[in-house]
């Protein structure tokens, strides 16, 4: 059998001719600044290991409910996750670094859900897809629990069911939370600040409304 | 389904035979379904049976919180040769939610009175084996009722797992 050798590229002499000119220092000055400026990037750990991080997170084979349906259409043709490298759902939890509960929860699937997260190796995230996960939905009764109180959720994403596309900006969202610059919600986006709900009762209006007087106040009259 | 003639028809005939037995009639989008009298359900639900409705497809619970009677019952009755279906609805108020057992007449009612006990608390007087079906059997309320308060339970995990409703409890 004949073996066969790789072939050796044109530019293989001259490589190695710069890389003994670099070792022996010829550059000096402005040339070696440019050298190094071409060809040498700084970054913090954090943030390489954030960027290799949030490019290949690894989901969960894992479905509850109906948003399991919605669930496996991201890895299909329309909206496909292999775009981003998320593609690789894994069928053990000790492999994955997500968990998207995607259904509702009931009060005796809640342990066992939080078993299969506390066996997922750090780091981890979760994602709690639809209503029913999040606030019970239209399934509020007797036997639901939403998924806050027993384990952490990175992101929610709304919908009954909520759709694939909005399935993938949430898990666009955590990539952008995993590698450090999490998105600014809406409120610090339009500069809106004042227009928070407040629950009746958690704080004092500063100036009543337009034609809200007290009893006896004639000021309006 | 018979049309609104025939379901005014079957009320008057249980009329003729139990005067107190049908309250009202209701058609509504081609369903026809007749009030009964709690009390005279299994007079109603014989006389039916007698007609050829000799299954009841399902049979289940209603809360109409806040109109009373609150509970109801329904009985979905069919006729497998006409293959003809009729609603028997009884009314029964929370405060004295019992109403008699089919299961005699009908024994696949067996499972789903129990389970309208379960989550509704509505007594079938008579049932051979009243118990809970769905909840442990020490669990509080009916869940499944209008007012009952939810999201106080606690989710159980390995370590206060004795502090639930079941076997441990």
């Amino acid at each position: 059998m004949e073996v066969k050798r790789e072939r050796i590229p044109a530019d293989f002499r001259i490589r190695q001719l710069k890389a003994r000119d670099m070792l022996r220092g010829d550059l000096e000055g402005e040339d070696l600044q440019r050298y190094v400026e071409e060809r040498v990037l700084t970054t913090t750990v954090d943030k390489a290991v954030g960027w290799a991080q949030g490019n290949s997170i690894y989901p969960l084979t894992f479905g509850l409910a109906c948003c399991a349906m919605e669930q496996i259409h991201i890895v299909a043709a329309r909206v496909d996750i292999a775009r981003f490298g998320f593609e690789a759902f894994r069928a053990s939890p000790r492999q994955a670094d997500l968990i998207i509960l995607s259904g509702r929860v009931s009060i005796k699937m809640a342990p066992v859900i939080r078993r299969i997260w506390d066996q997922m190796l750090e780091p981890k995230w979760a994602i709690s897809m639809g209503a029913c996960c999040s606030s019970m939905g239209v399934f509020n009764n007797y036997a639901l629990v939403p998924s806050d109180k027993f384990m952490p959720i990175d992101v929610h994403v709304p919908g009954c069911p909520p759709r694939p596309e909005a399935l993938m900006h949430g898990i666009l969202r955590l990539r952008d939370l995993i590698q450090g610059h999490a998105r600014e919600g809406w409120r610090a986006r339009y500069d809106a600040v004042g227009t928070e709900e407040l629950l009746p009762g958690e704080a004092e209006l500063e100036s009543p409304g337009i034609n809200v007087f007290k009893p006896g106040d004639t000021a309006g009259a | 389904m018979p049309d609104a003639t025939e379901l005014e028809l079957t009320a008057q005939e249980l009329r003729d035979v139990h005067s107190e037995s049908i309250l009202d009639t209701s058609f509504h989008r081609d369903r026809a379904t007749l009030i009964a009298n709690p009390k005279l359900i299994r007079e109603v639900l014989g006389h039916l049976q007698g007609k050829g409705y000799t299954m009841i497809a399902s049979l289940h619970g209603v809360d109409y919180y806040p109109e009373e009677p609150r509970l109801g019952v329904l009985y979905e009755m069919l006729d497998m040769k006409r293959v003809d279906r009729i609603s028997v609805k009884a009314r029964v108020s929370i405060d004295d939610p019992h109403i008699p057992s089919v299961v005699d007449m009908f024994p696949t009612a067996d499972f789903p009175e129990r389970e309208v006990y379960d989550m509704f608390g509505v007594v079938f007087d008579g049932h051979p084996d009243l118990r809970r079906i769905l909840m442990p059997e020490d669990y509080e309320g009916y869940p499944q009722r209008r007012d009952f308060p939810v999201g106080g339970e606690p989710v159980l995990f390995t370590y206060n797992e004795e502090q639930g409703y079941g076997k441990y409890a």
